[in-house]
């Protein structure tokens, strides 16, 4: 399963029609299941299955003439592959002689991705499938994607929720139209490559302008309730290589730990103190976790 | 595939609440409703009298005029400044004076001039009661001749040739099935493409196997059966309310009024490969319907038009099937005496669809 995460107007859904020929890029070339976007899409026509985000099936068609119609062009068996879609489509199964307009938003969902999936395909495009979706559904959806992706096919999924990039087997962030970057989430996380703080008080928009204007402080951002602030780590990348050299000798681990623990006090002391000296008051700054959406801000604020 | 394909659509056209109403309807009114309205036979003239004399020989006159199938109302003035008032307030549509020394002049054959105002407002109108109030005048004189001395005159027996009867009917029910395949087979499919653009659905079908042309093409089929419906259904509404048959035979009307489809539907697609949106189809179908219907000899004759816009006329797809149907109801046409149209006709189709195809690459 391979996420693309990426703002509105990233150009995901355009990767997706290019990806699935719909669209004729201007310039470059791509290839899906090894097979020319341009050339060959006739081949890749018959081995992909397509969801785009917008509901696009017949809605004066019922539910059950829907999937038989995108079986029959597809010339593929309904029985033969129901175990595919058979976890999905049982929810909307009771609904089969209802016109597809008068489903719910999530059912209409469902049936679209039964509809992409009924020819078997061997990669399955899904363009923001989520949004929109109540949180319920939405977790629903996502485990219905984790079983398929245990009957081996692949997913290429799009979304700009950060939360469901941890469940994808790879990501690529993706702004402006390139890839900013592409691991795996967890790989994705240990990789940010500064200090992350979360800086909380009073008069929050006073404290962002503030905090902004210190100079070691590389990018300050509202983050929910607090400013998420990075400070470079220069200092520290030095010593990173003897990071890995005492801790193979293991003894050192401790040594280092509480060195880096010391580096982050001070830059921590500093930052207070800038901020007393332009007049704030009450205010805690502590060290957290970067999450995606944090990697992701500072990768799109780098380019 | 182009089974399943014709069977989705045959279902969304049956299900569609508004479609199969308008099949079955719009032939029905246009039949029934049309052939009387759409009528430029001058009918229920009116006419304003001042007779100053009051004479037997003017007395004469008024009645003929009035005891003519032309002129359904007579009114009398007392002057011409009255009987302008008549015109004005739309009771009458014509002014005849007639002058003081009227029976004496006629009596001793002296030339003598007789005053006609007709309301030019409505010009066909107009010209229409002119020309029938002098004919009557004409006659009058005439008559009143040959009652003293025999004088060798001429008389015109006119016979209209192919409509005897003159029957505004016959000549309007081939051009209103022109009208109706423009809409029906020319417009419906190019719409329900856009449809399908507009709703995202095109896209869910451009990502499977099914073919651009099977695509397009079972719609056209659709369409095309469509239209055998309401060709069928226009034929007996004619023939059984005013019993109007293609004198032809119904073999060579089914056959060109099908190249006529292929025009049209063509030209449909044309239109639904540049529009986005059904808005913006309409629009352009609606700017093209009008200039088409107006300019092809279905309402107003192409001969009296000004030369450029004959020129113009030329370009019209609408204008020689117009001309077809005219022949193969009126005159009973056969295929060697429409080769001229025929063969335009199929050029247009070639050249539609050779573009509706070429665009379609374009947008893709």
């Amino acid at each position: 399963m391979f996420g693309i995460i990426g703002p509105d107007g990233a150009g995901k859904t355009t990767l997706f029609r290019i990806l699935t020929s719909l669209l004729i890029p201007d310039s470059g070339e791509a290839t899906v299941l090894g097979l020319d976007v341009v050339k060959e899409f006739k081949k890749i026509r018959e081995r992909i299955g397509y969801m785009p985000g917008k509901f696009s099936l017949y809605g004066d068609l019922t539910v059950d003439e829907n999937l038989s119609f995108f079986a029959s062009i597809f010339k593929a068996n309904i029985k033969e592959n129901y175990h595919l879609i058979e976890d999905i489509f049982k929810d909307i199964a009771p609904f089969g002689k209802r016109k597809a307009r008068d489903l719910s938003g999530g059912m209409k969902q469902k049936l679209a991705l039964s509809c992409a999936l009924i020819h078997k395909p061997d990669i399955l495009f899904l363009d923001e499938p989520t949004t929109g979706v109540d949180p319920v559904s939405r977790r629903e959806f996502w485990q219905m994607l984790e079983r398929l992706k245990k009957q081996g096919i692949t997913i290429v999924v799009s979304t700009s929720y950060m939360d469901e990039a941890l469940l994808c087997s790879r990501i690529a962030l993706f702004k402006e139209g390139s890839i900013l970057s592409y691991n795996t989430p967890k790989e994705m996380v240990s990789s940010f490559e500064n200090t992350l703080l979360a800086v909380s008080g009073e008069n929050m928009p006073e404290l962002l302008k503030m905090l902004r204007k210190i100079s070691i402080v590389k990018s300050a951002y509202s983050f929910g309730a607090q400013h998420h602030i990075t400070v470079e780590r220069e200092e520290n990348k030095g010593e990173s290589d003897k990071v890995e050299n005492r801790e193979n000798v293991g003894n050192g681990n401790n040594i280092e730990k509480t060195n880096r623990e010391i580096k982050l006090q001070a830059v921590i002391a500093n930052v207070t103190q800038q901020l007393q000296q332009m007049g704030a008051s009450s205010f805690t700054i502590k060290e957290i976790e970067p999450t995606i959406e944090d990697c992701y801000l500072e990768l799109s604020s780098v380019k | 595939m182009l089974r399943y394909l014709l069977e989705k659509e045959f279902k969304q056209f049956v299900r569609n609440k508004f479609l199969p109403k308008l099949v079955l309807f719009y032939p029905l009114l246009m039949m029934v409703l049309m052939p009387w309205a759409a009528n430029l036979e001058v009918k229920n003239l009116r006419i304003s009298i001042v007779d100053k004399e009051h004479s037997a020989a003017s007395n004469a006159l008024i009645n003929k005029i009035s005891g003519s199938s032309y002129f359904s109302n007579t009114l009398y003035a007392q002057s011409y400044l009255d009987a302008m008032s008549h015109i004005e307030s739309q009771k009458s549509d014509i002014i005849l004076e007639l002058p003081l020394d009227f029976e004496k002049n006629l009596v001793n054959r002296v030339d003598q001039e007789i005053f006609i105002a007709a309301n030019a407002v409505d010009g066909v109108r107009g010209s229409m009661a002119g020309t029938y109030l002098t004919s009557i005048v004409k006659e009058f004189s005439q008559e009143y001749m040959d009652t003293g001395l025999k004088a060798p005159g001429i008389e015109i027996i006119s016979l209209s040739k192919y409509n005897p009867a003159m029957d505004y009917k016959l000549f309007m029910v081939p051009a209103l099935i022109v009208l109706l395949l423009t809409i029906v087979v020319g417009f419906l499919p190019a719409l329900n493409i856009v449809a399908e653009k507009e709703s995202g659905t095109i896209e869910q079908i451009n990502v499977t196997p099914v073919g651009k042309y099977t695509f397009i093409g079972a719609k056209l089929i659709l369409y095309w059966a469509v239209g055998f419906v309401v060709l069928t259904t226009t034929l007996l509404l004619s023939k059984y309310f005013y019993g109007i048959e293609p004198l032809s035979g119904y073999a060579r009307f089914y056959l060109l009024s099908y190249l006529f489809m292929v025009v049209v539907s063509g030209l449909g697609l044309v239109i639904s490969n540049y529009s986005a949106t059904m808005q913006q189809a309409m629009f352009v179908m609606f700017f093209f319907a009008l200039i088409m219907i107006l300019m092809s000899g279905l309402f107003t004759p192409v001969a009296s038009m000004p030369v450029w816009s004959q020129t113009i006329t030329a370009a019209n797809p609408l204008k020689y099937f117009t001309d077809v149907m005219r022949m193969l109801f009126i005159k009973g046409s056969n295929l060697g005496q429409l080769v001229k149209e025929i063969t335009i006709l199929a050029g247009f189709a070639i050249f539609f669809n050779f573009w509706a195809v070429l665009s379609y690459h374009k947008s893709s």
